[in-house]
Formats: C-alpha cells, sequence, structure tokens
C-alpha cells in the first residue's frame, strides 16, 4: 500500500505549473514575435552609438535627468552636436517622434514598465 | 575543506562559460545545448526521485503529534498538531509547506543565571529561510517572462509590486536584495554556528553559493554589465518553442548573461541529486502528510506473514465425534 495516486496528481500539477510558458505560448501562438522599431529617418546618428544606447539608455536618461534637475546642466556635447539639450521631451522625441512604435514596442515585448511618462508628456502622434 | 572544495567549484564553474563564450565562441552550446540538456536532466531526475519515494511503502500512520488528539466530543481536539481528518491534514501541510510551521517551533538551549537550562524561541533560522524561499519564488516567476510571450499580465503585476518603492535605475527590485540578504545571512550561519559549522558538508554550502552565484551575477547584468535583453528573450522564447535562435543573435548577449545562465543550468542538472529535492520531498514527509486516524482505522501492514490460524469452530468440525464420545461438551451437536 502506497500513496502512488495521489503523488502522481502533485507531480502533474507541478510540471503543469512549471511549463507555464510551453503551453502559454502554445496557446498565443506569438513566440516567433520579435518586435520591430521605426527608426526615424529625419536622423542617420543618435547622440550615442546604437549599440550602447540599445542596453544603457535608461542610464543615459537618468543622468541627463540629474544633470538638469540637479544641477542646472541643461546642454551636453556629443557626437551630434556641441549643445545638445539633454531632454527627453524635446530631444529623444525629437526624432523618435511616436511613442508607441519606438519606444513601447520594445518595452512591452520585455514587459518592462519605465515611468517616464507618470511626468512626462508623449507627443501627439500622426494617425 | 568542504569549504574551499565549495568556493572552487562555484568559481570554476563561473569561469568555464566565461573562457567558452569570450575566447572559443561555444555561443551555442551554452546558450542552447546546455540549457536543453539541463532541463531534461531536470524534469527526468525529478519524477524519477519522486516517483522512487512513491513506491515506498506507507503501512502505518507515524504522524509527529505534540497536541490532543480527537477523542471525546467534550475533549478539545487540537486539529492542527494532532489532525484525524484528510482536510485538517492538508491544513497542516499547507501550514508546513507555506510557512515552514515546524521550523517556527525551533527553540535554542541555553544556560540562564541559576544555573538553570532554559529553551528560547529562535526565529532567525524561519526568517532567514522565509524571506529565502519566497524572494526566490518571486525571482524565478519573474523570469518566466522571458520565456512567454506576451508577457503574462501576473508577471508585470509581480513585478510592479516588486519594483514599488522606485529606488534606482533600473529600479532595484525588493527579491534582488532580500535573495542576497538572506542566501549571504544562511551561509555566515553556517560559519558562524560551530555547532552548524560541525555538521555541515559540501552538500550544504554549494547549494548556497551556486544560488548566491547566481543571484550575483543575474544582478551584476540587471544594474551593472548591462547586456541585450531583446536577444535574450528571443533566446528564451526560442528554447521554449524548439526552434532556438541562431549564432547571430546570440553573439550579441554578453559574456556574463552565459554565466548567469550556466549557473543557473548547473543548478537544475545539480538538483534531483541534491537537498535541494525538499522541493517535492517536503510534500512526502510522513510525519507531517499522514492523518492520526490509528484509533479509527485499522492499518494493516501489507508484508505482513499470513498466520495459519486454527479456530475452535473448525477444531470442533474436526473432533465433533471424538469429543462427543468422550462425553466433552460441544457447541453444536
Amino acid at each position: 500500500m502506497n500513496d502512488m495516486p495521489k503523488i502522481i496528481i502533485g507531480l502533474v500539477i507541478f510540471l503543469m505549473l512549471i511549463g507555464f510558458p510551453l503551453w502559454y505560448n502554445v496557446a498565443n501562438d506569438k513566440a516567433g514575435y520579435v518586435p520591430d522599431m521605426e527608426l526615424p529617418d529625419t536622423a542617420d546618428q543618435c547622440v550615442r552609438d546604437t549599440e550602447w544606447m540599445r542596453t544603457n539608455h535608461m542610464d543615459l536618461l537618468n543622468d541627463w535627468r540629474d544633470l538638469v534637475v540637479r544641477d542646472q546642466q541643461r546642454f551636453e556635447a556629443n557626437q551630434v552636436s556641441q549643445q545638445m539639450e539633454m531632454s527627453l521631451s524635446n530631444t529623444c522625441m525629437d526624432c523618435h517622434d511616436n511613442k508607441s512604435t519606438f519606444c513601447d514596442r520594445c518595452h512591452n515585448y520585455m514587459g518592462v514598465q519605465p515611468y517616464c511618462w507618470d511626468c512626462h508628456l508623449e507627443p501627439e502622434e500622426a494617425i | 575543506m568542504k569549504l574551499v572544495l565549495s568556493v572552487l567549484a562555484i568559481i570554476v564553474l563561473a569561469l568555464v562559460p566565461w573562457v567558452g563564450v569570450s575566447t572559443m565562441g561555444l555561443h551555442t552550446v551554452f546558450g542552447v545545448v546546455l540549457p536543453y540538456l539541463a532541463i531534461a536532466i531536470f524534469l527526468v531526475g525529478f519524477v524519477w526521485r519522486i516517483l522512487d519515494w512513491a513506491r515506498s511503502p506507507v503501512p502505518f500512520r507515524i504522524p509527529t503529534t505534540c497536541g490532543q488528539q480527537k477523542s471525546h466530543s467534550w475533549i478539545k481536539q487540537d486539529k492542527v498538531e494532532n489532525p484525524h481528518s484528510f482536510w485538517s491534514t492538508v491544513g497542516r501541510m499547507l501550514l508546513e509547506v507555506l510557512f515552514f510551521r515546524s521550523l517556527f517551533r525551533n527553540t535554542k538551549a541555553g544556560i540562564k543565571d541559576g544555573p538553570r537550562l532554559v529553551y528560547d524561541s529562535s526565529k532567525w533560522l524561519w526568517a532567514l529561510g522565509m524571506a529565502f524561499h519566497y524572494s526566490f519564488l518571486v525571482v524565478f516567476l519573474r523570469h518566466f517572462k522571458y520565456f512567454a510571450e506576451p508577457t503574462p499580465d501576473w508577471v508585470l503585476g509581480l513585478q510592479w509590486v516588486d519594483n514599488f518603492f522606485q529606488v534606482g535605475l533600473p529600479v532595484i527590485y525588493l527579491t534582488d536584495v532580500l535573495l542576497i540578504g538572506a542566501v549571504s545571512l544562511l551561509f555566515i550561519r553556517r560559519l558562524w554556528s560551530p555547532q552548524v559549522r560541525y555538521i555541515s558538508l559540501a552538500s550544504d554550502y554549494f547549494p548556497l553559493l551556486l544560488i548566491l552565484g547566481v543571484a550575483v551575477s543575474g544582478v551584476w547584468m540587471r544594474y551593472f554589465a548591462k547586456t541585450d535583453i531583446l536577444a535574450v528573450k528571443q533566446l528564451g522564447t526560442g528554447l521554449i518553442s524548439f526552434s532556438p535562435v541562431g549564432a547571430d543573435v546570440l553573439s550579441g548577449i554578453g559574456a556574463v548573461f552565459f554565466i548567469h545562465l550556466f549557473l543557473v543550468c548547473c543548478l537544475f542538472i545539480y538538483f534531483p541529486f541534491s537537498k535541494l529535492m525538499h522541493l517535492g520531498g517536503v510534500f512526502l514527509s510522513p510525519t507531517r502528510n499522514l492523518a492520526n486516524n490509528s484509533r479509527m482505522k485499522r492499518h494493516i501492514n501489507p508484508w505482513n506473514p499470513e498466520v495459519k490460524v486454527h479456530t475452535y469452530d473448525e477444531y470442533e468440525e474436526e473432533f465433533r465425534d471424538v469429543m462427543k464420545a468422550a462425553g466433552l461438551p460441544v457447541e453444536k451437536e
């Protein structure tokens, strides 16, 4: 006499729980999706290199905010301009003027919820 | 020696993927082949060990009881400490599994003025254990976002709570701090207390250090040596849907990610062979998961040898004539 049936039920529940991504992806059929960000055609160069921006843009924005808000330093020299305003709304969104096809595509894919837009207004998008 | 061996093992394990990826370019081995191998070993090993335990016979009730058992209606039963029904046993198990109740009762012997021996309640191990296990669970569940597309809402909710205080950028996860803090203190406890140190084996140090290595490499990647997580999610969703990404995506991921992934793979491979199996084993603790119903239900040991008996009825049946002839009383004429 042993508790084999009960234990097998428990084991099946465990496997279903840890296999969540597997059946979730099968149900949604989106596992192959890769976000495609729309790049601006007005400029050919960003304030930093693309590779660096891909991984570190949040640090740049954070540093910019601290410099502007705490040190009253509003401009920086970078590879685009000697007098670039350090501003999300005025500089970044000037070229990347569509939040939903640039920022959101990647953030939604990665499940990242940045709080930029708690304060900043996003530019009005042409429909 | 056990400690030195464990530390060395972790260092070597962290160096292997670093060398393999950055100098030998074995991205596919460390990014695709090894994760599949690790998951396969984990799943097969886990199921095999649980089934091995499940085959053990459970002939008798052996729950540890420390309260009034079910008795007359006017004697109050302690249902948690001495459960007699299925559902009170489930309640006891839930408290054990979710809140580590046995550990909560931990005591520490000490000598007070007198001198007299006293047993103080000692909650440190319980508190650290709770902090460690629950933050590890949240960290584990948060990682589902690298495998599930679209990112499930409950993962976002978990993240939102975990990010609640919005400290730093990227926002520091509370569970990251709790996990590393708790696992470090649990490790220090093994070294600090002479009694615990005496009974500690390499199989105690190694998993703690391995989990610490996983956590530190993950935190290092999130806050310092950043890597392209877009490619990481492509790798994750590719692995889970059995269409792994090619070398072009893999080569864009930093070496620190491969260290993290390799340590996680080691954890998965090591899991079924180690004390970490208490994940499944806790549910099979016979001193907790059995109802104390020995006085209500007869439990017969299935492998008791068959006892040959000869009842009085059979005896009389056999010797009735002889007994009658001898003038002995019989029950049936």
